[in-house]
């Protein structure tokens, strides 16, 4: 029975909360058995101390290792979001703090028909540029997934209108689509095509069609390589077993590959459409939104009435009628990966 | 969501060397294809789309090396070559404007809010993986809604902000914002590698006595070097990318960057502005070129990780 005081003396800490209380008494009835010994109960391990405690608890632990990205977020990101839908309410301008006007400004826009041809040139130029990133970007991808020599090479060629600067590489098509010493127009002149210059950023619709170009060619890297990536992922026997079947390249196209990419598909077409949206820098370089605002997008707008002019409501009201639209897009998206999932019988997480 | 794609994105050594999922450097079922098929198929237009790809730069190039008589005369010079290259229109840029240090801006600010944003991408992923705090999936999916808020609707209202916080036109204006569009994105690429440090090698440290802050210092983070590399040469690009919070907030000629100066400032009305306006964007875009030629598989996994979600 001696050896039981010690025991209980080196692993005090062993006692957990529920059966302290037991460990205790047990060792109350060996002292009280033995009353002769004079060992003196001290812990070698000290308890854990509220401190220690609140030292390993992952909460209290999380919550300090999220605070510096929680402080950026939740004060450039979460408090000017709010701060731009109460703006859009109020008829604040720059340097005076507004008063609440309540829909006014909504109002406002509403009749307002160079704020509807924005939303008309947001539209187009998100459908019609995303469209063809994305059946041109599957089809660079379709062919960069093939075997080729310098194949590294020209995969990481590829991608660089995508690592220079939008603003930088804008400034090269204003000076490809000049209305003087455009070197396209020169071209087409010198083989008989046109007779005189085209007007590429002057005229309404040539201005659409070049910024929606310039959107496009910058945008196309992105999505071939990503897909390419997915593509990898595709198991070459499947190709394999399709092509002893005696499967097209369309059918191997359209039942095979296609089905395995959707998920990949979806999600590079919702940052596609969401970018494409929202942009602003290509627009400002080319054409500040004009002529006669027939290539102004939300974005550009929004600026130009709110930084420009000085209204931050009503500049505010613009930014905020995006949003609608931005979220329809992510649902759209979120639902097809959604469908998928269940299609291939796993669970939703 | 996430576990939907993670695993069906290659890893990026295969999608810039390997031909399919199981690199194994044959040719897979190309030799069914003859070489005249082969060269209509898949060479030719290959080539007209890389073709179309790189015209932009080479005519940037170009530009930016011709003497001016040649730019706006196509009719006797032939507009495609140049046979008296000349640095005239970098010595103006050097020289007679403030480039170096709009460059210099640029990379400071380019600099100081990556390493911010890493820093806090880095706890902040840490935290969500592996601390695994109450509500952790939640905040994991507030961030990543966090990466769909476009700067294009934050901009007017965080004028307004920055204003109040006392740092418009000075670089800090930029250096605290742009880590809102950096945080999410790296957050969740880091995320993603650390999912993939087995937790076994935790469990033997914290036996071992280690605290969190070891183990994040002396553990996860050298084995996710690669992801950090991945995560900083990305969040530069975009800070040298960015324009509208560099538009919005700053308005001092010496205190703008490069994309904003370019812009704004040579654009005058002199004709002959083209030779120094493409020269300036060259030089812009060279620093970016360079990184990207050095870690072109960092690229490659930090887009396919942002799209991994």
């Amino acid at each position: 029975m001696a050896g039981l005081v010690p025991a209980i003396q080196i692993f005090p800490h062993r006692c957990c909360k529920k059966t302290r209380h037991a460990c205790d008494k047990s060792r109350h009835d060996a002292l009280k058995d033995h009353p002769m010994t004079d060992v003196v109960w001290k812990p070698l391990l000290r308890e854990p101390t509220a401190w220690n405690r609140l030292r390993v608890n992952r909460d209290w632990l999380g919550l300090w290792f999220m605070l510096p990205a929680a402080a950026f977020l939740l004060l450039f990101l979460a408090y000017p979001l709010g701060l731009g839908i109460w703006l859009s309410f109020t008829d604040a301008r720059i340097g005076r703090s507004g008063n609440f006007v309540g829909i006014e400004n909504y109002v406002w826009l509403w009749d307002d028909s160079v704020f509807w041809l924005s939303v008309f040139n947001t539209v187009l130029y998100t459908s019609v540029a995303s469209v063809f990133k994305f059946a041109i970007g599957l089809y660079l991808a379709l062919l960069l997934n093939q075997h080729m020599p310098f194949k590294a090479i020209i995969r990481a060629i590829v991608l660089i209108p995508f690592i220079v600067p939008t603003v930088l590489s804008a400034i090269a098509f204003w000076w490809i689509f000049d209305s003087q010493f455009s070197i396209v127009s020169w071209s087409l002149r010198k083989l008989g095509l046109i007779a005189t210059n085209i007007d590429f950023l002057g005229d309404t619709w040539n201005a659409r069609w070049s910024v929606i170009f310039a959107n496009i060619w910058r945008g196309v890297p992105f999505v071939a390589i990503t897909l390419l990536a997915g593509l990898q992922t595709v198991s070459p026997s499947l190709y394999e077993a399709a092509t002893i079947d005696g499967a097209s390249r369309w059918q191997i196209f359209r039942h095979i590959t296609y089905p395995l990419l959707t998920p990949i598909i979806a999600v590079v077409m919702t940052f596609s459409v969401l970018f494409t949206f929202t942009d602003f820098q290509l627009i400002w370089v080319l054409t500040r939104g004009g002529p006669a605002n027939a290539t102004h997008l939300m974005a550009t707008l929004g600026y130009q009435r709110a930084i420009g002019g000085g209204y931050l409501g009503e500049g505010s009201a613009i930014a905020t009628a995006m949003i609608p639209f931005l979220l329809a897009a992510i649902l759209i998206s979120w639902f097809g990966l959604q469908r998928r999932k269940w299609q291939q019988g796993e669970s939703n997480d | 969501m996430t576990d939907a794609v993670a695993p069906k994105v290659a890893d990026p050594r295969t999608v810039l060397h390997g031909s399919s999922a199981v690199a194994d450097h044959t040719e897979g079922m190309s030799y069914l294809q003859t070489l005249p098929r082969r060269l209509v198929t898949l060479y030719l237009p290959l080539s007209i789309i890389l073709l179309v790809l790189l015209f932009p730069f080479y005519w940037m190039a170009l530009t930016a090396i011709k003497p001016d008589e040649q730019l706006l005369d196509l009719e006797r010079f032939n507009p495609f070559w140049t046979w008296t290259p000349t640095l005239k229109h970098f010595q103006k840029l050097l020289f007679e404007t403030h480039y170096p240090l709009w460059l210099w801006n640029t990379m400071f600010v380019a600099v100081g809010a990556t390493i911010l944003s890493i820093v806090s991408s880095v706890l902040a992923a840490y935290a969500i993986v592996r601390l695994r705090y109450k509500g952790a999936q939640w905040v994991g999916g507030a961030i990543f809604l966090a990466y769909l808020v476009p700067p294009s609707i934050l901009f007017i209202p965080l004028s307004s902000v920055v204003f109040q916080y006392g740092l418009f036109d000075t670089p800090f204006a930029l250096i605290m914002t742009y880590p809102t569009i950096l945080i999410p994105f790296s957050t969740w690429l880091l995320m993603g590698y650390f999912k993939t440090i087995p937790f076994e090698l935790e469990e033997c440290a914290l036996i071992d006595g280690a605290s969190r802050w070891q183990i994040l210092t002396k553990i996860v983070l050298p084995l996710a070097v690669p992801g950090l590399i991945s995560a900083f040469i990305f969040c530069f690009t975009l800070c040298w990318n960015e324009f509208i919070y560099a538009l919005t907030f700053l308005s001092t000629t010496s205190q703008k960057t490069v994309p904003v100066a370019i812009v704004n400032e040579f654009v005058d009305g002199d004709i002959y502005r083209w030779g120094s306006l493409m020269a300036g964007a060259l030089a812009g875009s060279l620093p970016l070129v360079v990184l990207y030629a050095f870690f072109v598989e960092h690229y490659v996994s930090a887009m396919t990780g942002a799209v991994k979600e």
